[in-house]
């Protein structure tokens, strides 16, 4: 099985950079080469040599992130990259497979009990430094990437009420600017006056506790209007108007397309062109005009939605969606939970990648700049992606060889 | 829980993802986006209209090259106005507003500043031109008319309006396409098609090449020259006629169907609607409400046909076996209808067919149209029967004729009548008016030529055309080679057209011969009425004339209408036989006559019920 993964991924890689790369083709099929050559290289080694080395390759990638602010190379803005002569290196990108990898040695650890809030606190501490770092490049794009990490502690025994709690902010906030404080009040007050009309009497209510849970979504509604009013930026807000189609007047909503949505709006035509079966390798004129910004990076889903349709679109998100429930399966059956916890990280940062870029090139998401894995142009990526996956790969190879 | 948590995320989100993608590529989907797409531009390439000729081959309608002034406001550096104007034959003001203009639209692409310039205007604009950055001339194909006449039937071309965008999707904007005449009606055939070029963009708008190497690109086909039946110095003729007169001429050739000439009046140049004068020159023509050039009078103006339709009485009469030839019917100066006497002008006395249709004897037609009747049982069988008789000769109805406009004119049925009087509740004096062609019947002038064709050609008639050939091959429409018989009998129509060569023998036209000319045909001396101020006025008799020419084996069957211009003798008499000898003869033996007709006007008649002060009808001098 782990061989037709192997099969499947390398042709997932290929993929794109044989069909959709013309000009940046041959580069990017030369990090392919280099991801072949990692691949042979984290085979090859013992497998026991990464769950050792997490730690070590943790602190590297950290002192790499903070080794950005003196030597980092400024690109579009952002000052993540080294400047290494023929390609430029990405240590955010390493940074995602270390924080995973330290994650799951953290919480393999005998001494950690993740129903202690202190162990909690260090968890989420192993994800937030790099994060914040990333965070402050600034690239809070790949910054947010972090936070679904979260999900492997999850699996390994966080009460849910975090996630409950996560959720349930969300939702607020996003109902709250759809339609207002005072009608989330009034819509949830209703909810509740029905929830008590219709509860079986012997059901005894928690009166106070759901009275200040209610008095607390009032509040943080109101702080909703007032940070999203204040706090954020104006192209923060247009963003968001422009996802939750907040402005009302079509021509104002028109102008926010063409401007502040340009892209998404672009990308969503040139999918929408593809029609079900798409114009056909090299055909998508929207692609050969670059009406889509950044369509051989972040936007490159654009360009298989123009030129091979439903059916090619379709047949992505079905490869992702069968590759992630394949690691999945491949994490629970590890006999070794440093495994299982690395696989979860390695699925939540294949998942939130994946599920941000399509949702934001479709246009479901807000604007969110991170690459779709295997696809997007770009050397760290392919090469750190495909390490990441890899090292779980060996990982599973070897389950056999360790102990239950 | 914990285990599937995250897997369900996962398919949720794909499922998401698939639901969202149907949408935007299965139901948001438009097959017809090439025209849509921005990275596509369609570039075209004009074919040239094609050219009309007539009937000889004498040019009609050709093309002129003009010259747009382009503007890349750009581009424009600074320049010496003050020249730059003068050689465009504008003033500075306008200059500068049309340069504001073009550039609120775009300071990158390129605007018209002055439109169609003149072929002088030019030549004087061509040498200095490369002094004038950001400026350029554009070249575009105008029509050219190689005549002054028959702006009505040849018709214009104008932009493309948005209504026709939506219909016709082969338009874009700001194409030209004929609005109106020959022009609207073989459109198709003079456009030719268009040639494309699908040019790849980038998202700056910048060409980076064709798109799929031109394999989509298409060649434009030619406009294919048409020659019309109008004969263009007939034509001609006629409008100079027709100056200073309301109405309409249509001459037909009886054998063929084919029009000869086609004239409204009063009519208007037709180069007075091309180039920079265009609009300005359309708005006087649209409200003259007065005169109404742009109303074409030969195929719309529906008014009651008078005398001429005497002659049809007559034959539904001897069809119907009413009357013979011998039939005699008194005339007492005018009949009776119960106890009203309604007058006649033809002297009274015993009328029979042959002198009763030549002296236009009212009551002799009253008495034919009565007998008529009084053989069905009800006025209303008859009136079945008279409606069926009447529209066999293109009455009552569309004539069917390849010109984009038209009236029905009126010939009222049974049911018309049953709807106003009540069911069965009317008798043939009721509408006894129609025995003289007046009352509820309406023709248009084409018809009353086409009807006039029908009796010339003794009981047939080619459905009136105006297209003779396409490039060199005639028209083979069955619709216009073959013949439309009416209901009456050849044998009737002898009689008939004896007595309309003597209305000109010894007639109502007795005054108009022409020598060695042997003509048919009938006078008309229409009572019509108009709104005054809510008051019903009568104005002065429409002069209406038919005839056809020669006798035996005619060529020419025509309809002259002129509004207010009393006996059907006066204007449209003169006016018809004028046609006639120029049409047969290429000269007019009756220099006074024509002298008479090209300077008198009727101006003073359309005056008078917008004078607003009383006036008098009728008038015996002129």
């Amino acid at each position: 099985m782990g061989w037709i993964n192997i099969y499947s991924t390398a042709f997932d890689e290929n993929y794109p950079s044989v069909f959709n790369f013309y000009t940046l083709y041959g580069k990017q099929l030369l990090f392919f080469g280099a991801s072949i050559v990692t691949i042979v290289i984290i085979l090859g080694l013992e497998a026991s040599f990464y769950e050792r080395f997490a730690t070590i390759f943790y602190l590297a990638s950290i002192v790499l992130l903070l080794g950005l602010y003196p030597f980092g190379r400024t690109i579009n803005g952002a000052t993540a990259w080294y400047d290494l002569g023929f390609f430029n290196l990405q240590p955010a990108e390493l940074a995602k497979m270390t924080t995973a990898l330290a994650l799951a040695k953290y919480l393999n650890d005998i001494q950690t009990d993740i129903k202690r809030l202190k162990d909690q606190f260090y968890a989420f501490l192993i994800i937030l430094i790099p994060a914040a770092l990333i965070f402050l490049q600034p690239d809070p794009g790949s910054a947010l990437t972090f936070f679904f990490l979260a999900f492997v502690i999850f699996r390994e025994g966080l009460p849910l009420y975090y996630l409950g709690l996560g959720t349930t902010v969300i939702v607020i906030f996003i109902t709250t600017l759809m339609f207002g404080t005072v009608w989330l009040i009034i819509g949830i007050g209703l909810a509740l006056a029905l929830f008590m009309l219709l509860k079986k009497p012997s059901f005894k209510v928690p009166l106070l506790p759901i009275v200040l849970s209610y008095l607390a979504i009032i509040l943080f509604s109101l702080s909703v209007d007032f940070v999203y009013d204040t706090v954020l930026k104006q192209h923060h807000r247009d963003r968001f108007s422009l996802w939750l189609r907040l402005e009302k007047d079509p021509r104002k909503m028109n102008e926010i397309q063409r401007t502040i949505g340009y892209n998404t709006h672009q990308s969503e035509k040139a999918i929408e062109s593809g029609g079900f079966f798409g114009k056909g390798f090299m055909q998508g004129t929207r692609t050969k005009g670059n009406f889509v910004p950044e369509q051989h990076t972040d936007y490159i889903f654009s360009t298989v939605g123009e030129e091979w349709g439903f059916v090619g679109t379709s047949s992505v998100v079905i490869i992702f969606t069968l590759l992630l429930l394949r690691l999945a399966f491949l994490a629970e059956r590890q006999k070794n939970p440093f495994s299982r916890m690395y696989g979860y990280g390695v699925i939540c940062i294949l998942f939130i990648h994946y599920f941000i870029n399509i949702g934001m090139v479709i246009g479901i998401l807000p604007t969110i700049g991170i690459p779709l894995p295997f696809f997007s142009y770009g050397g760290s990526g392919l090469v750190f992606f495909t390490a990441l996956l890899f090292v779980f790969l060996k990982l599973d190879a070897n389950r056999m060889n360790e102990l239950g | 829980m914990r285990k599937i948590l995250l897997s369900s995320i996962i398919l949720l989100a794909g499922l998401t993802f698939i639901g969202r993608l149907s949408y935007l590529q299965i139901f948001s989907f438009s097959p017809n986006q090439l025209l849509e797409d921005p990275a596509i531009k369609a570039v075209y390439d004009y074919p040239e209209r094609g050219y009309i000729y007539d009937r000889n081959g004498e040019l009609l309608v050709a093309n002129q090259p003009a010259y747009d002034v382009m503007v890349i406001p750009g581009d424009v550096k600074p320049l010496d106005t003050l020249e730059f104007c003068g050689l465009l034959g504008i003033d500075k003001e306008h200059f500068i507003q049309q340069l504001k203009r073009a550039r609120t639209y775009s300071p990158r692409l390129p605007s018209v500043l002055v439109p169609q310039l003149s072929k002088q205007d030019y030549g004087r604009l061509q040498e200095k031109m490369r002094r004038f950055e950001g400026f350029y001339i554009q070249k575009r194909s105008l029509r050219y008319y190689d005549t002054n006449s028959g702006a009505n039937v040849l018709g214009y071309i104008s932009e493309v309006n948005p209504w026709d965008l939506k219909k016709n999707p082969s338009y874009a904007a700001g194409e030209l396409k004929g609005t109106t005449g020959i022009e609207k009606e073989y459109e198709e055939i003079l456009r030719g098609r268009k040639g494309v070029k699908y040019i790849q963009k980038d998202r700056f708008n910048r060409d980076i090449g064709p798109y799929k190497d031109g394999a989509l690109d298409t060649l434009p086909i030619q406009g294919q020259q048409i020659t019309v039946t109008l004969d263009k110095s007939l034509q001609e003729y006629g409008e100079k006629l027709m100056v200073g007169k309301h109405g309409g001429i249509v001459a037909l050739e009886p054998s063929s169907g084919e029009i000869l000439a086609l004239i409204s009046g009063p009519s208007y140049d037709p180069s007075i609607l091309v180039g920079r004068e265009r609009s300005r020159n359309y708005s006087k023509l649209h409200y003259d409400s007065i005169s109404k050039p742009t109303f074409d009078r030969a195929l719309l103006a529906s008014q009651a046909p008078g005398s001429p339709f005497k002659i049809l009485n007559a034959l539904v009469g001897l069809q119907e076996g009413a009357i013979t030839t011998e039939t005699t019917i008194q005339c007492y100066n005018g009949f009776f209808v119960g106890r009203r006497k309604r007058g006649c002008h033809c002297g009274g006395g015993l009328r029979n067919l042959h002198t009763g249709l030549y002296r236009s004897c009212n009551a002799f037609s009253a008495g034919v149209f009565r007998r008529f009747y009084d053989q069905f049982n009800s006025t209303g069988e008859g009136q079945e029967a008279w409606e069926k008789h009447m529209k066999s000769f293109g009455l009552g109805t569309y004539l069917g004729y390849d010109l984009p406009t038209g009236r029905p004119g009126r010939i009222p049925s049974r049911e018309y009548y049953d709807r106003v009087y009540g069911a069965n509740r009317w008798a043939p004096t009721y509408i006894i008016s129609n025995a003289i062609g007046q009352g509820e019947v309406e023709t248009t002038p084409i018809q009353l030529a086409n009807m006039t064709a029908a009796i010339a050609n003794r009981g047939y008639y080619y459905t009136p055309h105006i297209l003779k050939k396409i490039g060199s091959e005639n028209i083979s429409n069955p619709k216009f080679t073959e013949a439309k018989h009416t209901t009456i009998d050849k044998r009737h129509f002898e009689p008939v057209i004896q007595a309309m060569a003597d209305v000109y023998k010894q007639g109502t036209a007795r005054w108009l011969q022409v020598k060695d000319l042997e003509i048919a045909g009938k006078t008309g001396t229409v009572e019509n009425f108009t709104r005054i101020n809510g008051v019903r006025t009568q104005l002065t008799d429409n002069s209406v004339f038919v005839a056809f020419a020669p006798v035996n084996n005619p060529k020419i069957a025509i309809a002259v209408y002129v509004e207010n211009g009393y006996f059907g003798s006066r204007y449209a008499g003169h006016i018809a036989t004028l046609m006639i000898e120029k049409y047969l003869n290429g000269e007019i033996s009756r220099k006074d006559l024509e002298k008479r007709m090209l300077e008198k006007t009727l101006e003073h008649e359309y005056a008078k019920p917008y004078s607003g002060k009383p006036f008098k009808i009728n008038e015996r001098a002129w």
